[in-house]
This record gives C-alpha cells, sequence and structure tokens, in this order.
C-alpha cells in the first residue's frame, strides 16, 4: 500500500503490506507522540486548553472535507450547515425529550447521513461549480431551520445544552473534554485513513482524477459520489453533535457562513489531498486567529476595537489563503514534505526519477 | 401593484448583479464567489468619491463606475491571472479568500458603522409614486439601470469588436487564441465589466437603503438568479432574477417575512434538480465544468 519507509523492500506477508506504522522508528516516534498527546492537559493552561480541544474538534470536520474535497474532488460550501444539522439535532433532541448522549450522537450522525444522501444526489447531475452551488444552498435551508425551531419555541439566543453523561461521568471539565475529543478526531482519522484504502477510497480518488476514466475502468461514479458525500457529512454531523456539547449551547449564529469558509481554508491551507494536511490546516486555521490578537496587542500596545480586529482578522485570513492557493497550492502538507525530502536527500538536491 | 413594484425593483437588483456572474462565467469559467464583496466595495467607492467631489453628483458617480472596472481588471490581473493553469477548484477558492479578505479590509479601511452615501452626494431619495405603487428613487434608478445595463451589454456582445472576441473566447479559448485574441485582455475586460455592474448595483442599493457589510448576502442571494436563468446566458439572468424576485416577494407577503433569505436558494435548488443547466444555459457546459 504505502511506500516502504525502510531502505530495501522487506515486506513478506500482507500483514506487513497493510500496517500503518512501518519501521521501528516510525513506531517509536508515534508512540511518544501520542503519550505526549496524552499527558498534554496536565501541562496545558486553561486557554491553552481550550484552544487544543477547539483543534480537535475541527480536526474531525476537517477530515470529513478533506474526504469530500480533497479526495473525491467534490466542492462542498455547506460544511456549516452540516455542522448545524449535527449540533442542532443534538439540541432539540436534548431539549423535546432529554436524550442523553449515546441518542444524541447517533441521531446527529443520520441526520447527517441522510442530508449528505439528500444533497448529494445533485451531484449525480452536476459537476463541480453547481455541485457547490446546491451544497451552498443546504447551508442556507438548514441555518433557516435552526433558526425558525429558535424563535418558534422561545429560545431567541440559542438553546441551552446541559454536559453529556460517559458511563456515569459528567463532562463538564475542559481536561474531561480533551481526552472524549482525543478519541473522537483519533477514531475519525484512522477510520478515514483505512477508508481510503479500500476500494471506497480508491473510487473516490479515480473519480476525482477524471470521471470518465474511472467509469471505465468499472467504477460506478454514482456510488462513489453519494457515498463520499454520505461519510463525509456523517463525520461532519457527528462533529457538529460534539460541538453542541462542547459549548453548551446552539444557536444559529454561531454556523455562518464564514465557517464554512474556514473549512474550505483548513483543506486548502493544509493541503489538498492529505489527512495529514487536514490536521494541519485545522491546527493553523484555529490558532491564526488568536495569533493575530496577539500579534495586535503586541503591535499595538493595547486591547484594539474588537471589531477592528474581528476584521483584521477576516483580512489576515483571506490574504493567507490567496498566497497559499498563488504559491503554494500544496499546503502544510507540500511544504512538510519538501522539507522532508529535503532532510532526506541532504546533501544532494535533487529528488530521485519516478518518486 | 406595490407588490408588482417591489418585485420590479428586487428583479433588478438581483439581475444587476447576476449580470456580472454570467460575464465572467461565460467568458473564463470561472464561478466569482468574490461578487458581493466586489459590489460592496463599488458602492464603498462611491461613498469615497461622494466625499471627494461633494456637489458634483454626476462626476462622483462617473469617477466610482470607473474605479470599479478598473478594481475587476485589478483583480484579474493581480490574482486570477494566476490561477489561469490551476484546476476550477482553486479559481473558485481564490475568489472565496479574495471575498473574505476585502470584507475584512473594508471594515479595516470604512469601520462597521453603515454610512449613506447618498446624502454624501446631496441627493434625496424621495419616493415617486407610479400607477398606485410607491416607489423610492434609488429603486427607479435601480430598474432604468439594470434596463440600460443590460442593453448596453447586449450592444457590446453584438455589435462591437471586442464583444465578438469575449464571445469567441468564451466558446472556444483555444481556438481564439489562435486566431490571435489575447486571451489575458479579454477575461480582464470580463472582470472589469462584471465589478462595473455589480458596483452599480451595489451604488444604487447603497443609496437605497444603506452601506454597510451586510450588504453582500444580497450578491450571493443574485447567485441562484444566474443559476436559474443558465450561468452563461445573461437573457437568462434577467429572466432568472425575475422568478426569483417573484418568488421572494410574493413569499414574504403571503407566507413568512423570515423566508427571504432561503427563498432563492429553495429556488435554485429546486431548478438544479430539475433542469440543472437553466432556462437558457447550453446543457454542454455541464460537462465541462
Amino acid at each position: 500500500m504505502s511506500a516502504p519507509r525502510a531502505s530495501g523492500y522487506f515486506r513478506t506477508s500482507y500483514a506487513q503490506d497493510v500496517r500503518l506504522l512501518d519501521t521501528r522508528m516510525h513506531k517509536s516516534v508515534f508512540t511518544l507522540f501520542i503519550l505526549a498527546l496524552l499527558v498534554a492537559p496536565f501541562f496545558l493552561g486553561v486557554l491553552a486548553l481550550d484552544l487544543a480541544n477547539q483543534v480537535l474538534l475541527a480536526s474531525i470536520g476537517a477530515i470529513a472535507l478533506m474526504l469530500l474535497t480533497g479526495y473525491a474532488g467534490q466542492i462542498s460550501l455547506g460544511h456549516a450547515g452540516l455542522l448545524a444539522a449535527g449540533a442542532f439535532t443534538t439540541g432539540i433532541l436534548f431539549k423535546e425529550f432529554g436524550a442523553p448522549f449515546w441518542i444524541t450522537l447517533p441521531a446527529s450522525a443520520l441526520v447527517g447521513a441522510s442530508l449528505g444522501l439528500i444533497f448529494g444526489l445533485p451531484s449525480l447531475r452536476l459537476r463541480g461549480l453547481y455541485l457547490a452551488v446546491s451544497t451552498l444552498a443546504l447551508h442556507f435551508i438548514v441555518i433557516h431551520v435552526g433558526g425558525e425551531y429558535e424563535t418558534k419555541r422561545g429560545f431567541s439566543t440559542g438553546v441551552v445544552i446541559a454536559p453529556p453523561a460517559l458511563f456515569g461521568w459528567t463532562l463538564s471539565d475542559a481536561r474531561a473534554w480533551y481526552y472524549v475529543l482525543l478519541a473522537a478526531a483519533a477514531g475519525t482519522l484512522l477510520l478515514s485513513l483505512n477508508l481510503l484504502r479500500t476500494r471506497t477510497g480508491r473510487a473516490w480518488r479515480a473519480i476525482h482524477g477524471r470521471e470518465a476514466v474511472a467509469a471505465a475502468l468499472g467504477v460506478s461514479v454514482q456510488s462513489a459520489k453519494l457515498s463520499a458525500f454520505v461519510v463525509s457529512s456523517t463525520f461532519t454531523a457527528m462533529a457538529g453533535c460534539l460541538f453542541a456539547y462542547y459549548r453548551g449551547f446552539v444557536s444559529a449564529e454561531a454556523f455562518s457562513l464564514f465557517v464554512t469558509i474556514q473549512y474550505v481554508a483548513m483543506v486548502i491551507i493544509g493541503g489538498i489531498g492529505s489527512l495529514l494536511g487536514a490536521l494541519l490546516g485545522a491546527v493553523f486555521v484555529v490558532l491564526f486567529p488568536y495569533a493575530i490578537e496577539s500579534a495586535a496587542k503586541a503591535l499595538v500596545g493595547r486591547d484594539a476595537l474588537s471589531n477592528l480586529l474581528f476584521a483584521a482578522n477576516y483580512a489576515a485570513f483571506g490574504l493567507v489563503m490567496i498566497l497559499f492557493l498563488v504559491f503554494e497550492p500544496t499546503g502544510l502538507f507540500g511544504l512538510w514534505k519538501r522539507m522532508q525530502n529535503w532532510l532526506l536527500l541532504w546533501p544532494f538536491k535533487q529528488k530521485p526519477v519516478g518518486k | 401593484m406595490q407588490l408588482a413594484a417591489n418585485i420590479a425593483v428586487l428583479a433588478s437588483i438581483y439581475a444587476l448583479i447576476s449580470c456580472g456572474y454570467v460575464l465572467i462565467y461565460r467568458t473564463s469559467r470561472v464561478l466569482s464567489l468574490a461578487h458581493g464583496e466586489l459590489m460592496m466595495l463599488g458602492a464603498y467607492g462611491l461613498f469615497v468619491t461622494a466625499s471627494l467631489f461633494a456637489g458634483h453628483p454626476l462626476l462622483a458617480i462617473g469617477v466610482s463606475l470607473l474605479l470599479a472596472l478598473v478594481i475587476g481588471v485589478l483583480v484579474y490581473i493581480v490574482l486570477m491571472r494566476r490561477m489561469a493553469g490551476e484546476a476550477v477548484l482553486a479559481a473558485v477558492l481564490a475568489t472565496i479568500a479574495l471575498g473574505i479578505l476585502l470584507r475584512g479590509a473594508v471594515v479595516l479601511v470604512w469601520g462597521a458603522q453603515e454610512q449613506h452615501p447618498i446624502q454624501a452626494l446631496g441627493l434625496a431619495n424621495s419616493s415617486i409614486s407610479l400607477g398606485g405603487a410607491r416607489v423610492s428613487a434609488a429603486g427607479l434608478g435601480l430598474v432604468v439601470a439594470t434596463a440600460l445595463a443590460y442593453g448596453g451589454l447586449w450592444a457590446f456582445l453584438r455589435h462591437t469588436v471586442w464583444g465578438l472576441r469575449m464571445r469567441a473566447a468564451g466558446q472556444n479559448p483555444l481556438l481564439a487564441a489562435q486566431r490571435g485574441i489575447g486571451l489575458h485582455g479579454i477575461y480582464a475586460l470580463a472582470w472589469g465589466l462584471a465589478t462595473l455592474t455589480a458596483g452599480l448595483g451595489g451604488m444604487l442599493i447603497a443609496c437605497d437603503s444603506a452601506l454597510s457589510q451586510t450588504m453582500v448576502v444580497i450578491g450571493l442571494k443574485a447567485f441562484p438568479a444566474a443559476l436559474v436563468g443558465g450561468l452563461d446566458s445573461l437573457l437568462g439572468a434577467l429572466l432568472g432574477s425575475m422568478i426569483v424576485a417573484c418568488a421572494e416577494v410574493l413569499l414574504i407577503y403571503y407566507v413568512d417575512p423570515l423566508l427571504s433569505d432561503v427563498v432563492p436558494f429553495v429556488v435554485l435548488l429546486a431548478m438544479l434538480v430539475v433542469r440543472p443547466w437553466g432556462l437558457f444555459g447550453s446543457r454542454e457546459e455541464l460537462d465541462r465544468v
């Protein structure tokens, strides 16, 4: 499957071939990384912990969008709508029926999957831009329905959700949330990683490459597109559910078009067509506003007007996206790969042919 | 009667903006999702010129229109030209990024509060009664401007050399280039014209109500109009705008005013299911994108 990392090709069985971690070095580095993630919350402050949680939440959504846009090549501008769908499903089930976490999460997933199916259906007849538009319509409709629910039921500011209970524990402190979100993100990542190696994932890449060729090779373009939509929106709606619980609050205003753009930015900045890119993009996009804020504080020396800061954020964000699109279309992942290659090949400069 | 007048005004808003989507898409196969922001920028251009040339409203409007044209051309030269060899997705994403950048930059430069360029122009937005309906002067201006813009664009595309070149570039860029048509010039012109019409729309909307960042939504809502009519047909954009405006005004009037933001997109969705290439769009376009 993956290109062997060890020098020489020592694989003697299929089990070795499908292993995600190849060499001993790779395994030990990865173990250290996991350990660092596990002990991190004990060393992080309140703000840093919240940021870490936000990154983990965003990475679930980013992975989902990466599957759809980066791998299957379908443009979606309805990501915020899908997050909202998950969050509102959770909020409504909790408020109306007092449903516990173990019901709201699958329910959100189900709602996400059916929305993905419904709004993926146009993708069978539409391509590219047209598809982006139908997903944009999805966004506005979901937000409208959510807003209607809020006003009709009198929760004009939003639906308040109590912290969920998992195995008798109530998730209220940020550290507990960190582990839950870490598990969720890791689960999503692992699932996606393996999904991409299956027939489904290869079909997605094939239709991304060229639909006609994919069809000629025996890939069912229709089912590949639909499955990409369904899987992506299921993950996204689940992220929305977690988001609702984490914030303890659902409101239509939290899912503006800007959220969609942020997720699209994660995919672009991270690097289209790479799961690692999705993670890097999530980290970048979540931390970026805080970096701007602290930069502004350092430059101006005092708390700048909050709405100006917001605007500066927008502008800088757009600028960074443009810079990445123009100068580094492969994103952070591309930078990372280039650095890796440079280290690997040093003191030589040229990559071996065919790599 | 009042309903008909409201529909006419809303339809001309959408039509004026959506012809930009059509122009850009038709010539360069790129969907500009920064169109709402460019419209807003055009309106802020008027705000600037209005205070520069106080007392000369016509001069201010003329200069701001020129400014919009230049902005559009610059957008192409600086940003979109670099996206030439990239995938369609990248180009669309670049316009999204541009939109975000502009949205932030506008607040940074002009602040977040509402502006009223019409006061700076020294004009009054009086209401005019027309056969039982009341229309604001700016609203009437919108209808007239739309008629002028569409007439002008039609004449331009039909009867001038540059219009012919633009149509050729849209039909087959490779052949057009082979015949000696400079594609970059044509594309830049398309962006300029699109920004000009959008800016004109933005200015009039700003005169009619107020100038603020919420205008961007109008640009976004004009997009379904372009798509309903068919993304590569000007006539379609006009008709699509009427359909969307009709649906929106009637539903707001008879059902629920809160629906205003959703209606265009519901119409759009219905259209995508029934006839994805739009009323007047050509069918093969679907395979090209």
